[in-house]
């Protein structure tokens, strides 16, 4: 069987950065396993600028934040194996790829799961109605713009106001298709502020927060679809039901990582991130495994993607040297206010960086964390959102029982 | 005096700035942690600036990833976009590459993002 020291499972802007950490961090014999025929993963498609900013100082567009990795790949003569599906992955590291030349088997020091995320479908909706050609997610619409080069449709309604449901709907709109509004079930957008102002609010698209779509109508191709108000619990109001007449329905509902190879591997996914819980090293539960990038948890910036993928690409390396650091780990509890945590586990006695979100919406918060009741450091908020990841540095104690994040009104 | 409110697009921090107007002069703008920010609702209040990203029609005839190299006027977007829309290449697109040197007289190119797959 062959055998490569760190083998990484896919070719996206988390893989690609995981890759080169592990080069660098002394390992030679990398493999990246892409299934596309091109790295880069979604960035391909995202072609708005908004990327960068934190990582290179500067405002990149999607395919030349990629291209900057790649770059590094190709510095490094890193081996890339694009066109190809890895379809298993064993706990003892024996990975099962599938491409045109066959099946092979390759033993790994080291995997890394980078596969991403997908986005949530109609079917996990239940929109009553009839089943009529229109209706997309919204990066299946970005795909088709800006990869394949069709425009899906001329009237567009948008449900969910997720980041990518934001940028379609300017690009739509660039493209000269009309949006006729952004439906949100929620009181306010899970969209980043600068994009509800630059891709709504630039072309006088209506964001209807409390909204939802409560009815599909046409036979063949979409006709148009029945908004209504919802209440508190998220009900639709009987009596608000609006028709807009429009030929496509983009959804922009979520997004769920692609944990079908970490199942398969045995590991338990935290219910609150759809992911593996991971280390400060990000490794999961199973030793030589690691996770980074949105199989992990859905990050809103792919600069903390790549952030977190060295993190990960490092240790891998480590991992297959026999080198990794281990110690007494302490778990890290999401308390008021926060609806997660990512590392799950930290070790006692270091410093660690830790990620989380917000449960709800509000304004100047403290964000702090507790070990048995007392707080060890405290970051001032002006405004918390579950749409925007934050980050506390900890310094880890020694000896206490517990370790838990939790948020406050500042004083 | 007048009240403006923005949220500034510059990074995805999203500050809320508050400017506050006595006719047409500033008096105070706040809320901005950046310089930038600053400088972004000056554009706002005056001539607001977007960079513009979009595709041409490849040598292929399949999509390739552009943008502008610095901010366009808001106003005249759709005027670039038609301009990018007629463009064709003469051969395949390169990164990096300009593509167009003047978009809808602006004064800023047209470079490319992306290659087109050989």
């Amino acid at each position: 069987m062959k055998e490569r020291s760190v083998l990484i499972v896919g070719g996206g802007p988390a893989g690609l950065a995981a890759a080169v950490a592990a080069y660098d961090a002394g390992v030679r014999d990398v493999l990246i396993v892409e299934r596309d025929s091109r790295v880069g993963g979604i960035l391909k498609q995202c072609i708005h600028p908004g990327f960068g900013l934190h990582r290179f100082g500067c405002e990149l567009t999607g395919p030349e934040y990629a291209e900057r990795y790649a770059e590094e790949v190709r510095r490094r003569g890193i081996e890339v194996r694009t066109g190809t599906f890895v379809t298993g992955v064993t706990p003892e590291r024996v990975v099962t790829l599938q491409s045109r030349e066959g099946i092979e088997e390759i033993r790994a020091g080291a995997v890394v799961l980078a596969m991403g995320c997908r986005e949530r479908p109609r079917g996990a909706l239940n929109i009553p109605g009839t089943r009529p050609a229109g209706i997309y997610t919204a990066g299946t619409a970005q795909r088709l713009i800006n990869v394949e080069g069709y425009l899906p449709g001329r009237r567009v309604v948008i449900l969910g106001s997720g980041d990518i449901g934001l940028i379609t709907a300017r690009r739509m709109t660039l493209e000269g298709a009309k949006v006729l509004a952004v439906c949100e079930l929620l009181p306010y957008s899970g969209g980043l502020a600068r994009n509800i102002e630059q891709c709504l609010n630039d072309f006088d698209i209506p964001l209807l927060l409390s909204h939802t779509v409560t009815e599909i109508h046409g036979k063949e191709r979409l006709t148009g679809v029945t908004v209504s108000s919802v209440d508190e619990n998220r009900r639709p109001i009987p009596g608000t039901e609006r028709f807009f007449d429009c030929d496509t329905l983009l959804l922009s509902v979520g997004l769920i990582p692609e944990n079908e190879l970490t199942e398969k591997l045995g590991l338990p996914l935290d219910r609150r991130t759809g992911g593996a819980a991971v280390d400060t090293d990000r490794q999961t539960a199973i030793p030589g495994v690691f996770a980074c990038g949105n199989v992990l948890h859905v990050h809103d910036l792919v600069d903390y993607v790549s952030g977190e993928a060295e993190l990960a690409g490092k240790a891998a390396a480590a991992f297959a040297k026999g080198e990794l650091a281990a110690g007494e780990e302490l778990a890290v509890t999401a308390g008021a206010g926060i609806r997660y945590t990512v590392p799950q586990r930290v070790r006692r006695g270091e410093t660690a960086e830790i990620y989380f979100r917000f449960s709800d919406v509000s304004r100047k918060v403290e964000v702090y964390a507790e070990a048995d009741g007392t707080p060890l450091a405290v970051k001032k908020l002006l405004r918390a959102a579950p749409g925007e990841m934050q980050k506390l540095k900890v310094s880890v104690p020694a000896d206490s029982a517990n370790l838990t994040i939790k948020m406050r009104p500042q004083a | 005096m007048k009240e403006k409110h923005y949220t500034c697009i510059i990074c995805p921090s999203g500050c809320e700035i508050t400017a506050v107007l006595d006719g047409e002069k500033i008096v105070s703008i706040t809320g901005n942690t950046c310089k930038r920010g600053e400088e972004y609702v000056k554009n706002e209040l005056t001539c607001p600036m977007r960079t513009l990203t979009t595709t041409v029609c490849g040598f292929s005839g399949r999509p390739v990833a552009v943008r502008t190299a610095d901010a366009i006027p808001k106003a005249k977007l759709f005027e670039a976009m038609a301009e990018v829309n007629a463009f064709r290449p003469s051969r395949p697109v390169r990164f990096g590459e300009t593509l167009i040197a003047d978009l809808a007289a602006t004064g800023v190119p047209l470079i490319a993002t992306a290659s087109e797959e050989e």
